[in-house]
């Protein structure tokens, strides 16, 4: 029955040309999403940011180990591998953060002593690595038919020398930047569920950065909207 | 009668308290516990701090060693930083490799060291292409009563303002270098990052200082770096329920306040340190 579904919802989606109140020169770079492109795991997606792309894969409601269950809730582990090499340290903490931020959003109590486990494998990396993660670990728990009391997505902002801000910037434009801000919001009532950052900047900046990301996610969760609409109207 | 309480429903146990605007250990909610701070206390070490926040206990101790600096950057020293958490601070722990809040913790005070530029990494240049100083910054926790980021990132503060390296020149003849073990300069911190830790509760409320307990029952953590100028060098959130742009404000001011708090622990620690 998975493999006949094998349908990609393979939906572009929109180009987010439409700049934020910030100015000129913030917007998302052009994204894209396919669901349930691999058989074995229980839900998967693949989410294109511009050249970034990350592969997610779900494996849940399982079996657990008996070390690892919780009586009351669903244990939620995260894998996060890089496109080259071992996985070091910084998976680790990327992989604490995007796991914090899927229990924050997953009903967990509705699956007590049973594991969700979210594999990402990085395709590409073109700049907004955490964020693209983040959307597609998302995709991918909807996809697996995961109960969540909220969608969340990834937005990153960058900060350049004279204060200009940058949604969604390539490698380059990182690497230039005075100040990178990842933020994970939800879809509900747009709260900071999630917020890591590299560099320094001021308090009005990160407020401004906040607003901007939180414009900015609009268009993510209408673009998630429109894609699983398309996708369940088919059949 | 309350021990009992609290084994059985000790979120209710805790909200009892909350209610009142204190905690068990009678703190208000923006308190802090009492921070001391011991410099230089390893002799065999260049530079060492321990700090105790509350029962919280880290020590920081710094080595310097020599090494050849990066292909890309020939110009620059290094700075390793390493958070262990042994099994001897808290039953939570098993030894041998280091566990996920190990790595998290290490990386946590790599960015802190890397976003706050606290030391120049040039300043760790001896001679640029060739020679060049690599400190390796080892943070042991002794005892785990939560906040482990906030003692972490003082007790690396505190130890280097306390390394003192000696001079070190590359004589003609030999290409080697000679080290003068009695001129030794302090390094030059350009900044003094603080980090202030928050627990949130129930979705609304945001308690600072959190210990171990508190972090168990808390439904998200939220940490701030604040440098003196008020810039921000790491806002870490790693999930947990969300916060509104207003929430975060109110965090900023408390870490403003901090920040100015555990400047004037340091400056007296500092006054105090007789110049060996």
């Amino acid at each position: 029955m998975e493999g006949a579904m094998r349908s990609d919802a393979k939906v572009r989606g929109e180009s987010g040309t439409e700049s934020s109140p910030r100015g000129p020169g913030c917007s998302l770079r052009h994204f894209a999403c396919e669901q349930n492109l691999l058989s074995r795991p229980d839900g998967s997606a693949s989410f294109l940011q511009g050249d970034t792309s990350v592969l997610a894969g779900v494996y849940g409601p399982a079996e657990v180990k008996v070390s690892k269950e919780i009586f009351n809730k669903a244990t939620l582990e995260v894998i996060l591998r890089p496109k080259i090499g071992l996985p070091g340290v910084a998976e680790k903490s990327r992989e604490r953060l995007i796991r914090n931020t899927c229990e924050a959003v997953v009903l967990g109590t509705l699956h007590p002593r049973t594991s969700i486990t979210v594999v990402l494998q990085v395709i590409s990396d073109a700049g907004s690595l955490l964020a693209c993660c983040l959307n597609a670990a998302c995709m991918a728990l909807v996809d697996a038919g995961v109960p969540m009391r909220a969608l969340f997505c990834g937005v990153t902002c960058a900060l350049d020398s004279d204060g200009t801000l940058m949604l969604d910037p390539t490698a380059k434009q990182e690497k230039e930047a005075r100040a990178v801000l990842t933020f994970a919001l939800d879809s509900v009532e747009r709260k900071l569920l999630m917020s890591t950052t590299k560099g320094l900047y001021s308090d009005a900046e990160l407020q401004q950065c906040l607003a901007a990301a939180q414009a900015a996610s609009q268009h993510v969760f209408r673009f998630y909207r429109e894609s699983l609409q398309r996708r369940y109207s088919k059949s | 009668m309350a021990a009992g309480f609290k084994t059985v429903e000790p979120l209710e146990y805790y909200r009892r308290f909350l209610k009142e605007n204190c905690r068990p250990d009678g703190r208000e909610l923006g308190e802090f516990r009492t921070t001391t701070v011991n410099i230089g206390s390893i002799s065999t070490a260049d530079g060492s701090a321990l700090v105790k926040l509350g029962n919280t206990t880290v020590i920081c101790g710094i080595k310097a060693e020599f090494a050849a600096p990066p292909t890309d950057a020939p110009d620059k020293g290094y700075v390793v930083p390493n958070v262990d958490l042994p099994p001897l601070c808290s039953s939570r722990f098993r030894s041998g490799p280091p566990g996920e809040e190990a790595q998290v913790a290490s990386q946590f005070i790599a960015d802190v060291i890397e976003n706050s530029q606290i030391i120049q990494k040039e300043d760790l240049c001896i001679s640029p292409g060739k020679l060049a100083w690599v400190l390796y910054c080892d943070l042991i926790c002794l005892d785990y009563d939560g906040n482990i980021l906030d003692a972490c990132t003082f007790a690396l503060l505190a130890a280097l303002k306390n390394v003192q390296l000696p001079e070190v020149t590359i004589s003609e003849e030999t290409a080697l270098a000679e080290v003068n073990l009695k001129k030794k300069s302090f390094l030059n911190i350009r900044t003094h990052p603080v980090a202030t830790s928050f627990a949130v509760f129930d979705d609304t409320l945001l308690i600072v200082d959190p210990t171990g307990e508190e972090e168990h029952l808390a439904t998200g953590t939220l940490t701030v770096v604040m440098d003196e100028e008020g810039k921000l060098c790491c806002l870490h959130k790693p999930g947990g329920s969300g916060l509104t742009g207003a929430k975060l404000q109110d965090c900023m001011s408390r870490a403003v306040t901090r920040h100015k708090e555990v400047k004037k622990l340091m400056d007296e620690v500092v006054k105090s340190m007789k110049p060996k």
